[in-house]
């Protein structure tokens, strides 16, 4: 059967050509078939999956409309699923069974969709490669000796792979979408505060927020419909009304002003990404759109700020393994203190001690106001920026990443190159403004991404640039060849 | 910056993490590079700059002061590595 699109699958079901339970065995045995060569899934949950489908079918069967109804997803292995385990990538949570489910869960279950695992991913979301995982590294389907991005790579590479139709992720700095860039798909990161984060295994606090990966702009429309929305159980979620995030799909690019960051096409950027990214804009000003040079005079500062903020809420954050409630323990503790130092330091990776450690320095005794207080200030800087420039355009775009998908290893040894890896997606985690990447070239056979960048709350806008660019290309279409 | 292998081991302790020489050895340069590499931020004009905690500069928000979790404490306590009758068990703090 030809591979269709969550939309696609989503017309199908409801015309009775296929059903849930053909499609979820479908990809079930794509997911069996393939992942081998990929690593994308940490666990696999058929049995649930096909009982998810067959409740599915009877509701399609009654005549019940809901958005996600009967259509098959993978949840990054980041979400609390009731009787899963949730591992987060980590050994720290190598035998953890969520004893609660995420409010993103419990929403994408309640509209209908069929989970079908849980995808790899960065431990604790830290990393831009997907290497730092227990399970092992995600290899990109395009090249399985380059990396597939990160944190959310599982996500990114299944879905490139037509492994799941769609899936979860987050993104703290990058996570969502220089992963769909690296593997050719579409991911948006919406608004800070959209999406709620209970029961989202917690990084930085105040950049973490979930998002849809799929294969087009319509897709990930349809996923955050029933993604989004307030929650109470999440206190920095935001008070607004259900909007339909299709609504911007069919607006033309007549008049819409397009800034482009002089600082997003510097030094740094492989020429191949900057010639498919000027290749796209120019699709886009064939069809209306003004491309306005702009100047985001702050951004070069904003992975510093960033490896001071994040780390110092991660510290903060993972004081919680303790080996005591849950999690890894050590074996036969001497005392209490050998406890925690020993069963913290057998379940974590190198990664996630060494950004502890950054967090636990800028926030000790004489050092706060030099490191974080500092970080914080620039923060708003870089906030501030955006403010200005969205005082002269819509949208502001670029490249997602300032390279091509790199070879696996290639940046393991070099802390502050992998973190530069994210050096166009930073920023809008720290100012909390949505952002999506979609495909938009090639170099060789690797795909490219171009970063779209919103107001706060402008996400339906960001969705309908980018469906509007996939009626006029097919690079979101396209599939590598080894699992066609 | 430069961190040497003590001031890892002194941050570790803060962070209640066990490293051995080895370890604090190579947490030390890489540390160092990571630190240094911040030290940009040194270059910004932050005076009269409000610190951002919260991208949308939200307050914290209230709730009714009413019961909203049920007790779920068997639940929760399937998951410890040690558990009994209730409690938590670690070793022994009071000699």
């Amino acid at each position: 059967m030809k591979l269709d699109t969550l939309a696609g699958w989503a017309r199908r079901l409801r015309a009775r050509d296929i059903s849930s339970r053909e499609l979820t065995e479908l990809y079930l045995g794509r997911i069996d078939r393939l992942d081998s060569q990929l690593n994308s899934f940490i666990s696999v949950t058929p049995d649930l999956a096909l009982a998810a489908a067959d409740a599915a079918d009877e509701r399609l069967a009654r005549g019940e409309e809901a958005p996600l109804l009967g259509l098959p997803v993978a949840q990054k292995d980041i979400f609390c699923t009731l009787g899963v385990r949730t591992s987060c990538g980590s050994k720290m949570l190598d035998n953890f069974i969520a004893p609660y489910t995420a409010t993103v869960v419990e929403r994408m279950n309640a509209a209908g969709a069929v989970t079908l695992g849980k995808t790899n991913m960065d431990e604790f979301a830290m990393g831009s490669s997907n290497e730092t995982s227990h399970y092992g590294p995600v290899r990109n389907p395009w090249d399985p000796e380059r990396v597939p991005g990160g944190s959310s790579g599982g996500s990114a590479a299944a879905v490139a792979a037509r492994l799941a139709p769609a899936a979860t992720g987050t993104d703290t700095g990058g996570s969502i979408r220089q992963p769909a860039a690296f593997c050719g798909i579409t991911g948006i990161k919406p608004t800070y505060g959209r999406v709620s984060r209970y029961g989202m295994i917690a990084f930085a606090s105040s950049l973490d927020q979930a998002g849809p990966m799929a294969a087009s702009a319509e897709d990930c429309a349809l996923m955050l419909n029933a993604m989004a929305g307030f929650d109470t159980r999440d206190s920095t979620s935001v008070e607004r009304p259900a909007e339909d995030f299709t609504a911007g799909l069919g607006t033309d690019l007549k008049g819409l002003r397009i800034g482009l960051p002089r600082e997003f096409f510097g030094e740094g950027l492989d020429p191949g990404v900057r010639a498919a990214t000027e290749a796209a804009l120019a699709v886009l000003r064939e069809r209306g759109a003004e491309l306005i040079e702009i100047s985001l005079p702050n951004s070069g500062l904003s992975v510093p700020a960033y490896y001071v903020v994040a780390p110092a809420e991660c510290s903060s954050n993972l004081a919680r393994y303790d080996g005591v409630r849950f999690g890894h323990r050590c074996d036969e503790p001497r005392d209490l203190m050998d406890l925690y130092t020993r069963s913290r330091a057998e379940g974590f990776g190198a990664e996630v001690k060494r950004r502890i450690m950054i967090g636990t320095y800028v926030l000790s005794a004489g050092y706060y106001d030099a490191y974080y207080l500092k970080a914080q200030k620039v923060r708003r800087l870089i906030a501030d920026d955006f403010r200005r420039a969205f005082g002269q355009v819509d949208v502001i775009a670029g490249p997602t990443s300032p390279e091509i998908p790199f070879r696996l290893g290639e940046k393991s040894a070099d802390p502050v190159q992998m973190y530069l890896s994210d050096i166009y997606t930073i920023a809008v985690n720290l100012a909390g403004l949505p952002g999506l990447s979609m495909p938009a070239g090639t170099v060789g056979n690797l795909p490219v991404g171009v970063q779209l960048i919103g107001n706060y709350f402008d996400e339906a806008r960001l969705l309908g640039v980018a469906h509007q660019f996939q009626q006029e290309t097919d690079w979101h279409a396209r599939m590598p060849a080894a699992f066609v | 910056m430069s961190l040497n292998s003590d001031e890892v081991r002194r941050i570790a302790q803060l962070a209640r993490l066990a490293v051995d020489d080895r370890e604090a050895e190579g947490f030390a340069a890489g540390l160092s590079d990571i630190f240094d590499f911040v030290e940009a931020l040194n270059a910004a004009e932050i005076g009269g700059v409000e610190p951002m905690a919260h991208p949308l500069d939200a307050e914290q928000r209230l709730r009714p002061d009413a019961v909203t979790e049920p007790d779920q404490r068997e639940l929760f306590q399937a998951l410890a590595p040690a558990a009994d009758g209730g409690l938590y068990l670690v070793p022994r703090v009071i000699e």
